[in-house]
């Protein structure tokens, strides 16, 4: 299958008062039609700075697209123009945010926070309009949708204002989803709903989605294909199923051993020393070597490239000569 | 079972908010925390798990006296406290300390944290000035800080070193008791488990006896020794840790365990049975049993008549039909007949 979406060279700087800082730094990667791409990073490893920049939606200034291609549908959105970039934004490629109170305006009825979409869009009618929202908003599992419709984000609770939101995204049909922290702002039970939701709708629409978390579980649930990203660089790219059994770079696999809360022998629990470090202060070589348990002197001095190692894209020197 | 000495208990304890409307509108209230009663033992990591509403906080505020309970008793070592005096309640409040879950909003931005360290040593006149200089130096170092960091702001800290930071706080007063809530949920995957072991290894130090507020049932079982797990504003069950690892009985318990997304592809590809809809309102809990709204096994019986608490086998189960065999079904073998495996 195709790629629907192709990033390659993707480099996002911010300028803040203590210099310029990178969030992001040279990210490639595709999704292929129908598929689901996760990244997973922990804060300020550049994955909502990359999702918010395929969309152009970094302000700039502070922010700027320093460097990379963005191919969607056979166009550069990286360099296209704003004009050209609304007709994608909200149709071709829906969003959805973390917070759906933030998203949504409140004091807009449900009604017409989607009925805009169907109208600058699909330019239906009111009447088309009103059937659209309510068949919407029952595809995403909303109870009595007539009613709820001519209600207020404040009415709804959590779950279903995320449910809204999603039917926001979806009311073009897009062919692709960004997700950024779909369910983090939801209760364990709601965001069980939710994902099942997003992972039934998108094989029923077949939809590809970029997934962006921090929250491994999530990822084990929807994910095709795994990048985990540290300080804004992708350290490893694989199958979900390849980087969850045995992931090759030591972050990735402290990443898991520390989501599962697994043991450290003894009483303690695995942990990575340390703390994520500066992006306007990163380490000379390897920005995860200060906190790795495998660091070689190599890893101080020298950058390590992408390369591969078991069929999988990794950024370790350990790991790409095989020996761990 | 040896069980260790009741440090602290709750009896029947309730906090209803009231609900602001019109004067001549009926007087609602928001039923927060519903008739709680537990008994705290020295030294044990007691975990109250739930979701937003169930009450969990609440219940640690009044448990420290930060809010006054609308009914109920709180002993400590047997004396009542549930309504001393500001005055009488402060040199028990050395006994009782928290840690809350966002250390942006619990340390004061204005002050460095040598000065909200030595406040707190002050607050109760422990030690000259140059003692408290010193013990906040021991403090900063037991908490994994360095002395140079009494000079820095909380804006200053990563939100690791923060939550350090307010543990140290916590912890200047030579507490007995630290109810933790949600202590690391603000946190990054990779800083979380900093932070419990630092707590854990504290705790063995000092002996401290821990309240354990959370959400995360995964991380509770692998720290607590007992798990009570609430639903709007009541305990539906209370169990040891390890039996109710082993054997979940109440259907909210088990639908809590269920929907937790876990680390692992092929775990997560068996479909669980979710539980439909959302929380009720804690303005209005429904009648009956409040959680048969949602409850996969309901009957008859739990929409009138609102189950009590009881002792089954090894444990409180708030359920009418907790016990019986086969009840709740297992998650696997119920969802498996669903997908048709």
């Amino acid at each position: 299958m195709s790629a629907i979406l192709d990033v390659s060279g993707l480099t996002v700087d911010f300028v803040t008062a203590g210099g310029t800082l990178r969030a992001v730094n040279d990210l490639s990667f595709s999704i292929r039609e129908g598929e689901t791409v996760a990244i997973v990073g922990e804060s300020g490893s550049g994955k909502s700075t990359a999702a918010l920049s395929i969309m152009r939606l970094i302000p700039d200034p502070p922010g700027r697209l320093t460097a990379g291609r963005i191919m969607f549908d056979g166009e550069d959105l990286a360099t296209t123009s704003e004009a050209a970039l609304r007709g994608v934004r909200g149709q071709r490629i829906g969003m959805i945010f973390q917070d759906p109170m933030m998203a949504l305006n409140p004091v807009y009825t449900v009604e017409r926070q989607i009925g805009e979409v169907l109208r600058l869009h699909r330019g239906l009618s009111r009447r088309e309009m009103q059937t659209e929202v309510v068949e919407l908003l029952r595809l995403v599992g909303v109870p009595a949708p007539v009613e709820r419709a001519k209600q207020f984000p404040h009415n709804l609770s959590g779950g279903m204002r995320q449910r809204v939101m999603i039917a926001m995204a979806l009311a073009c049909r897009p062919k692709l989803l960004i997700a950024d922290e779909p369910t983090t702002a939801l209760d364990v039970t709601v965001q069980a709903q939710v994902l099942a939701l997003i992972n039934d709708l998108k094989q029923r629409l077949g939809m590809a989605m970029l997934l962006i978390t921090h929250d491994l579980g999530v990822v084990a649930e929807t994910a095709n294909r795994v990048i985990v990203m540290y300080a804004g660089r992708k350290v490893e790219e694989g199958s979900t199923t390849d980087i969850f059994d045995d992931p090759l770079h030591p972050y990735a696999r402290g990443l898991l051993k520390a989501a599962r809360w697994e043991s450290q022998g003894g009483e303690d629990l695995w942990e990575i020393p340390g703390t994520v470090p500066s992006p306007l202060d990163l380490p000379p070589g390897c920005a995860f070597a200060p906190r790795c348990a495998e660091v070689v002197p190599r890893c101080r001095q020298e950058k390590p490239q992408l390369g591969k190692a078991a069929g999988r894209e990794v950024r370790c020197f350990v790991a790409q000569e095989g020996r761990r | 079972m040896t069980a260790a000495p009741t440090v602290l208990s709750v009896i029947d304890l309730v906090k209803h908010y009231p609900v602001r409307g019109l004067p001549w509108a009926t007087k609602r209230a928001v039923h927060a925390v519903d008739g709680v009663s537990l008994s705290l033992r020295r030294g044990e990591t007691l975990a109250i798990v739930g979701e937003s509403g169930c009450g969990k906080s609440t219940l640690a505020r009044n448990l420290l006296r930060l809010e006054e309970p609308t009914d109920g008793k709180i002993l400590l070592d047997g004396q009542d406290i549930t309504h001393l005096k500001a005055r009488a309640m402060r040199p028990l409040r050395r006994r009782i300390q928290i840690v809350f879950q966002d250390p942006y909003a619990s340390l004061n931005p204005r002050w460095s944290v040598g000065a909200t360290l030595g406040m707190a040593l002050r607050l109760h006149s422990i030690g000259t000035r140059a003692d408290r200089r010193q013990r906040v130096v021991a403090l900063l170092e037991q908490v994994g800080l360095s002395a140079n960091h009494a000079a820095s702001y909380p804006h200053e800290l990563s939100g690791g070193q923060r939550q350090r930071v307010a543990i140290a706080r916590a912890l200047a007063v030579e507490p007995e008791i630290v109810v933790c809530d949600e202590p690391v949920s603000a946190l990054d995957v990779s800083i979380q488990a900093q932070v419990i072991n630092l707590l854990r290894r504290l705790q063995r130090e000092f002996s401290l006896t821990y309240v354990f507020i959370s959400h995360d049932l995964a991380l509770v079982s692998r720290i607590s020794d007992r798990i009570a797990v609430m639903y709007l504003g009541q305990i539906v069950e209370f169990a040891q840790t390890r039996d109710l690892t082993r054997q979940i009985m109440h259907p909210y318990s088990q639908a809590l365990f269920a929907a937790a997304p876990v680390a692992d592809p092929r775990a997560a590809s068996v479909r669980r049975r979710l539980l439909s809809g959302d929380v009720p309102s804690p303005i209005d809990p429904p009648a009956g049993c409040r959680f048969h709204t949602r409850c996969p096994f309901v009957r008859e019986r739990c929409r009138a008549d609102a189950p009590a608490l009881r002792e089954v086998e090894d444990r409180l189960v708030r359920c009418h039909f907790a016990g019986e065999p086969d009840f709740p079904l297992p998650v696997a073998a119920g969802a498996s007949a669903g997908v048709g495996a």
